[in-house]
């Protein structure tokens, strides 16, 4: 380790495309910020600046692809396009950001919403709602082997959803986000801010997507094999006494796409966070969830469902850390694995000491559809505390050969049968979600996956 | 093995003889295993490790050219790998390896009949508890006295059977025609810094090699000791099962208590040819200070079966992680665990599976209890790489939690490729059972008794795998354990 020697052109290529000039630029978009905002993203900057790129070695990313992990190349602040028209699988859109600005407010949708729901920019709330962001947002540890793309997305962050649901107000109709990149080698660092107060009762969406994949023009010619694009995406969500939180961030970038999400979840007293991650799009995606089960009665229940082909790698890394007596976690990550796809699933269930009656569960599932897929499984467990109920168990196997056989004898083709299985395989986790909207709209997105 | 402060007076590790109190409950020498001899080392490589160090050892044991060469090569492996504390404890840092000796030997060659054992040795023997009548049996036994085997006496049948079995001096000097052409294939130098480390200044452990179709009726055995303050023991065993061969071979470990540590790594390397069995059983107790850095692994050919029993109890750290590469058609692995965890000890254990053929089969099955502040880890690899077809692994890992903190962690890790094979992981965590405590307390026992009936419940599946003799001292181990962490 020659840290001295080497120092400036580690410093280069530890940064890619974000230079202090670049920075500077972007701070330069922010004039009218509040200090500590800038200050935040300084010293985020710095810390980006500094921590170095994963190793090989490091625990973390072990079975990462680490050299496919490059920042250069990408474009900071890329406009946005004129004439964009974005479907969204999931009705209504209350928020759209196209390359990290706000482009529809869905002003119609929002005037629906109870009163006292706040349904915002974060820009906005920089200017009115200053304290509460800057008590929740990106403020839990980052744990999960990313504090590095972690500060680079605080550091470069323009805009985002910062969502509010008051005290004891119950909103009926799911509140969805659209973030969309658009053009070549583009980065964008979407985000989404939650805070559901005491006793308060939501579902947020996430929609993730690059519009040259929905376009009808782009699915001509590839992208060159060099272009790249960067989604360094992070959300916060926050649980107060007895809120009931539903969150579901569907993920469906162009193939160019390095995805990072970051997740950080926070549950009180009796408070309940159902997550449901689903991962479709990107060349390479890296997905962290962590959950801190911080008072008596919290609940999480942490679902995913990954479908991957060609050749995509899914890094999914979570963490249920129980922090308190008598909470419940409840992980169920599914993975369906086709042409030369890899999957990693490394989890890790903690229970502090003295976090007695803990009830923890932490599952992974790969289905195995093709002979070149390859996943990965390390489901882990520190356990600091005896009287616990704490369980975990992985698969990895192909589908029970008579039901194949059964297909396939009815004349069905190896792709539909693996569509069929597919579906069969994640009705358990979408069964999960109360809503039949939402279960429907999430099957017709996984439906496009096979269509290619 | 109980804390220091639990013991009525701590033991002098220079005395012949301690104060032994029996247990009033359940009978048991609490002192058994806590002593130490005084003896006169005749050859004493001194403290630290240099190039000197290896070719004193390497010329004391009048060893070939080559292997010189060998060990020279291991310990600059050694010296230039760093401690792999990026997933290992940090503890190992405080292994300090300028105070270790890294030879010790009576010079004594290997003993033929129970006479000529000499005294103090004996009294060791006498000390584990051993009774008069097995004496005969430990005729059969490759007895490890520090470095050198102090016994060596194979069995008039076994021999007669073309078995070889001999310490690893020994086997390189007189059979390398057998074995120099796996030593250190199974487990290259390189493979971790421990390996390395036992690679340059190994000396004592068992070279057993069985002809083809040669079923070994008896188990083999050998008792380790370590018996010199600061003294590391670095053993290597290479068994070799030529084609159709069958063969149980166990190992037992029960230690002095020393007041500063102790370092143990050992490389074991099993060979089991086309349809051949192997065997290998370990119930080990080191004493709280040990650090015992442990590289098992051995190479399964078509139809082959090894098997690992490996039963941990004692030591400050243990790291150990039998391994199996399933090299060709239908070989099959196994894995059978158990660990235990006072205050102040980690157990670091687990299994490595790497399927190489197809329809291989792996099967792990591991059990720890964590008492007190005591921290059980399970770290397992299982490995199925492409195009392979019907390869299959199972693993369970169930952790007992006594006491309120007592800690413990499972970190596997399970890579496979291609959709012709199936893995299957299970993890459960969980404390005794409080009704089942309160059932026995009504018909009379002490919480204790019933907290050590419980857990020998717990294991006790596993603990049936064992030969008798070794699921007894099993028991008594852990009735051992038990006492005082409860109430």
């Amino acid at each position: 380790m020659s840290a001295s020697s080497s120092s400036s052109t580690v410093a280069h290529s530890a940064t890619g495309a974000f230079t202090p000039d670049a920075f500077a630029a972007h701070l330069a978009t922010q004039p009218s910020a509040p200090a500590w905002w800038l200050d935040r993203k300084r010293a985020a900057y710095e810390s980006f600046a500094s921590l170095p790129m994963p190793k090989r070695t490091d625990e973390a990313w072990r079975f990462s692809s680490i050299a496919t992990l490059t920042l250069a190349d990408v474009q900071v602040g890329a406009g946005v396009p004129a004439g964009l028209s974005i479907e969204s699988p999931f009705g209504p859109v209350a928020l759209t950001f196209v390359n990290n600005t706000v482009v529809r407010s869905g002003e119609r949708q929002r005037a629906d919403l109870p009163p006292g729901v706040l349904v915002t920019t974060l820009s906005d709330a920089l200017a009115n709602h200053s304290e509460l962001l800057r008590k929740h947002f990106m403020a839990q540890p980052q744990k999960l082997g990313s504090e590095k793309f972690a500060a680079l997305h605080t550091a470069f962050i323009a805009d985002g959803a910062f969502i509010h649901i008051p005290r004891g107000v119950e909103v009926a109709a799911p509140i969805v986000v659209v973030h969309a990149a658009a053009g070549a080698n583009t980065a964008v660092f979407p985000h989404t801010l939650v805070i559901a107060d005491d006793n308060s009762k939501a579902t947020v969406i996430d929609y993730f997507v690059s519009l040259d994949s929905l376009s009808p023009l782009a699915s001509g010619p590839s992208p060159a094999p060099q272009a790249l694009a960067l989604a360094l995406g992070a959300n916060d969500l926050y649980a107060a006494h007895g809120a009931h939180l539903t969150y579901v961030a569907a993920q469906a970038w162009s193939r160019d796409t390095l995805s990072f999400q970051l997740n950080s979840t926070v549950v009180r007293r009796d408070a309940r966070v159902q997550s449901l991650n689903l991962h479709l799009g990107a060349r390479q995606a890296r997905h962290e969830s962590l959950s801190q089960l911080q008072a008596p009665g919290a609940f999480s229940e942490m679902l995913a469902l990954t479908v991957a082909d060609g050749t995509q790698e899914f890094d999914q890394r979570t963490l249920q850390i129980h922090q308190a007596p008598n909470t419940k976690s409840d992980l169920l990550y599914k993975n369906a694995l086709r042409d030369k796809a890899r999957t990693i699933f490394s989890g890790l269930i903690v229970v502090d000491p003295d976090a007695q009656k803990t009830d923890a569960y932490q599952s992974n599932r790969n289905l195995m559809l093709s002979d070149d897929a390859e996943a990965n499984s390390l489901p882990g467990l520190e356990i600091q505390a005896n009287d616990v109920r704490c369980t975990h168990g992985a698969t990895s196997s192909r589908i029970d050969p008579e039901q194949e056989f059964y297909l396939r004898s009815r004349g069905i083709s190896k792709a539909a049968a693996d569509e069929l299985l597919t579906f069969g395989f994640f009705e358990e986790v979408l069964q999960r979600l109360e809503s039949e909207p939402l279960h429907d709209a999430l099957r017709s997105l996984i439906q496009t996956q096979f269509q290619k | 093995m109980k804390p220091p402060s639990d013991l009525a007076a701590p033991p002098d590790p220079a005395i012949d003889e301690t104060v032994v109190t029996e247990n009033p409950v359940a009978g048991i020498d609490q002192t058994a295993g806590d002593f130490s001899y005084n003896v006169k080392y005749d050859f004493d490589a001194g403290t630290g490790l240099n190039e000197n160090t290896i070719r004193y050892i390497s010329s004391v044991k009048k060893e070939a050219p080559w292997l010189l060469e060998f060990r020279l090569k291991a310990l600059k492996t050694f010296l230039d790998k760093p401690l792999p504390t990026h997933w290992a404890t940090k503890d190992l840092e405080n292994i300090n390896f300028d105070k270790i000796r890294y030879y010790l030997s009576q010079g004594q060659k290997p003993k033929r009949t129970w006479d000529e054992v000499p005294d103090d040795i004996k009294k060791t023997f006498e000390r584990l508890g051993i009774p008069e009548q097995e004496r005969k049996f430990l005729a059969g036994v490759e007895a490890q006295f520090d470095s050198e085997a102090a016994y060596s006496n194979v069995k008039e049948l076994v021999k007669k059977q073309g078995v070889i079995f001999v310490n690893s001096t020994e086997g390189l000097r007189e059979h390398p025609e057998i074995f120099r052409k796996f030593f250190g294939k199974i487990i290259p130098t390189g493979d971790n810094k421990f390996s390395a480390l036992n690679s340059a200044v190994f000396s004592g452990g068992s070279f057993i090699y069985v002809p083809p179709g040669v079923k070994v009726a008896q188990p083999l055995q050998a008792y380790f000791r370590i018996n010199a303050e600061n003294f590391g023991q670095f053993e290597r065993t290479l068994i070799i099962a030529d084609e159709g061969a069958e063969v149980v071979y166990m190992e037992g470990c029960t230690a002095p208590k020393f007041s500063t540590s102790t370092l143990h790594s050992a490389v074991v390397e099993l060979v089991a040819l086309k349809g051949a069995k192997i065997q290998y059983i370990t119930v080990q107790n080191w004493a709280a200070n040990v650090f015992n850095l442990v590289t098992k692994r051995g190479v399964a050919h078509e139809n082959a079966e090894i098997k690992w029993i490996d039963c941990n109890i004692g030591s400050r750290l243990t790291m150990k992680y039998p391994g199996v590469v399933l090299k060709g058609r239908k070989a099959r692995g196994e894995v059978i665990s158990i660990a235990l965890a006072n205050d102040g000890q980690h157990q670091d254990t687990g299994a490595k599976m790497i399927h190489a053929a197809d329809e291989t089969t792996s099967n792990v099955v591991s059990k720890s209890i964590s008492v007190g502040q005591g921290r059980a880890t399970y770290r397992g690899m299982v490995h199925i790489p492409k195009h392979l077809k019907g390869c299959k692994n199972n693993t369970e890992c169930d952790a007992l939690l006594i006491n309120t903190n007592s800690r413990t962690d499972t970190y596997p890790a399970i890579t496979v490729r291609g959709d012709q094979n199936a893995t299957q992981h299970e993890a459960s965590v969980s404390k005794v059972n409080e009704e089942m405590i309160f059932y026995m307390q009504q018909r009379g026992l002490t919480e204790g008794q019933a907290m050590s009936l419980a857990v020998n419940g717990f294991i006790n599946d596993l603990a049936r795998q064992f030969p008798m003799e070794y699921s007894v001292e099993l028991k008594r181990l852990i009735d051992l354990e038990m006492e005082g962490s409860v109430g």
